[in-house]
């Protein structure tokens, strides 16, 4: 079956890594004049994207109409606990995570299960570009290309059983490479999880790369999930376990505050957070005197709705 | 002109103070105009939380005023508690059009809505007017006019000063070490203050006759 898009995906509208690099150094030539010496630096990746390149087709129909974000947007403005609270702590402190050599284990409900080294588990599966919206639950959003692939090719592989109806996600768990992990902020290690169902729906991903790179640490290096119709906190990062469950897992926000966090974190602007609205958000990279944006149901992908028939969304938020 | 030496040193150290409270909204601005890359990738966010949490700094230092007075003995630190109040209202009010002006732009139902349905900005709003409502009231004409008045209305700057710092704490996603050490802070401030006076009330009951 075809998979519809809002829009067509324009070719134009993604500008040139050669393009915006030239533009990104002539910015800096400008700013090193300027009297930026005494203001305080604050942490910086490569202005350039960094890391092994990993080049992929981009698969027209997941290309978001929107211009994908800046690499230093995208990897120095970070939600990853393991590496510290505060949204730049990750570009800062991710050093300490070794991605090689990787295993990921398959576990639960499955017929194949087992610890497989990344390289094997990912051989398989042909990588593809998808330029992807994500919404963050603090009411920000970005627009990321990602190198990846479908969730659902690796799910079929391992052959889930008929009593696999979760799928959970968990990140590796070592505070000595993740440094965050010394403080109790979350219960580590984390967790998320989907129904099978949305594990399986053909929007859901599995990355690898961002930016025609690999996954820098920050972003969640060598294997994260990406659900563009979720909350970003449902996107688990730096995956070790995957495991097919009977039972909804408990999942890391909803154990921690399940007043706020609930399981499905579907982008709803007709659900808003307890202490903020979700109607808008702050469209990361437009400057200072952009307005916020709408928030859509689904950010916009509203194809999963169908998941969803009959459910009290605002009740399974 | 030739000034006297006390003048001097009066005007130096409020001169200084200004200055001091004028650096990190000096060094914002410069940000904002020479390199707003240094702001991270939500500059909205980065401004509002920086002239909120120089606000809480500032309201603690003015604070931190009576305490110095009460134990080196020297009243000349009394000149600058107006000073700082004013500022850490100037950086409230900065914060707050931030968020009105810059974030929300002035979306009048977005705003109702916050101010009525979300408590913490119903506190910082709250917390906000109080500290406006000091700065109006503190002149040295209406305090001679308000006579004891001025002093009750004055003793505002204590509940403004835990309406910010719940304000802080309640706005955090979930790491709560900042907000804390801010409040832990502000207890050791107000703990400063009754020690004096316990320690007076023990030691040396006959040299105050008077309130604080």
């Amino acid at each position: 079956m075809g998979y519809r898009r809002d829009t067509e995906p324009k070719a134009c509208e993604i500008t040139p890594e050669a393009i915006w690099q030239e533009r990104r150094q002539v910015l800096s030539a400008l700013l090193l004049g300027g009297a930026s010496a005494i203001i305080s630096p604050t942490a910086h990746a490569d202005a350039a994207p960094s890391g092994r390149l990993l080049p992929a087709p981009r698969n027209p129909a997941f290309v978001a109409q929107e211009p994908p974000n800046s690499w230093v947007d995208a990897t120095t403005y970070n939600n990853f606990y393991e590496f510290g609270t505060d949204k730049s702590d990750p570009a800062r402190n991710a050093g300490t995570l070794r991605p090689a050599p990787w295993s990921v284990t398959i576990g639960g409900e499955a017929q194949l299960r087992g610890t497989f080294a990344l390289d094997d588990l990912l051989k398989p599966h042909p990588l593809e570009e998808r330029i992807y919206r994500l919404r963050c639950v603090e009411a920000w959003s970005m627009v990321i290309p990602w190198i990846g692939f479908p969730l659902a090719a690796l799910i079929q592989r391992f052959k889930p059983t008929s009593k696999a109806k979760y799928v959970a996600f968990t990140t590796l768990q070592d505070p000595v490479q993740m440094p965050g992990q010394r403080s109790g902020v979350l219960d580590w290690p984390y967790v998320e999880g989907l129904r099978i169902d949305e594990a399986t729906h053909p929007l859901a991903f599995l990355a690898v790369g961002l930016y025609g790179r690999v996954l820098p640490n920050q972003s969640g290096a060598p294997l994260r999930l990406v659900v563009p119709w979720k909350y970003g906190f449902k996107s688990a990062k730096s995956i070790v376990r995957i495991d097919f469950l009977e039972h909804a897992p408990k999942t890391t926000w909803a154990v921690s505050n399940p007043r706020e966090y609930g399981f499905y974190a579907n982008v709803n602007p007709a659900v808003d957070h307890p202490r903020w609205s979700q109607k808008t958000e702050r469209a990361i990279g437009a400057g200072l005197f952009a307005p916020r944006r709408a928030t859509r149901p689904f950010n916009g992908y509203s194809e999963v709705a169908s998941l969803y028939t009959g459910m009290d969304l605002a009740q399974w938020f | 002109m030739v000034l006297s030496r006390q003048r001097g040193t009066y005007l130096l150290g409020k001169t200084a103070a200004h200055l001091g409270a004028a650096t990190p909204l000096a060094l914002l601005v410069l940000q904002v105009l020479q390199r707003p890359e240094s702001l991270g990738a939500n500059p909205i966010a980065a401004l509002t939380d920086q002239l909120g949490l120089w606000a809480l700094r500032l309201l603690l230092l003015t604070l931190t005023i009576t305490p110095l007075r009460l134990w080196t003995q020297h009243s000349a630190w009394l000149r600058y508690r107006r000073l700082l109040g004013l500022w850490a209202a100037a950086y409230a009010a900065l914060h707050l059009l931030m968020y009105v002006a810059v974030d929300q732009r002035f979306a009048g139902s977005v705003l109702l809505e916050d101010v009525i349905k979300r408590p913490w900005i119903t506190l910082g709003l709250a917390t906000a007017l109080l500290l406006l409502a000091l700065s109006v009231t503190s002149t040295r004409a209406l305090m001679r006019r308000l006579g004891r008045r001025w002093q009750t209305l004055h003793y505002a700057i204590y509940p403004a000063a835990v309406g910010a710092l719940w304000h802080y704490a309640w706005q955090v996603k979930k790491d709560l070490r900042a907000p804390l050490t801010y409040a832990a802070l502000f207890v050791l401030l107000m703990a400063l203050r009754l020690a004096k006076r316990s320690f007076r009330a023990r030691f040396a009951p006959a040299i105050t006759p008077g309130r604080t």
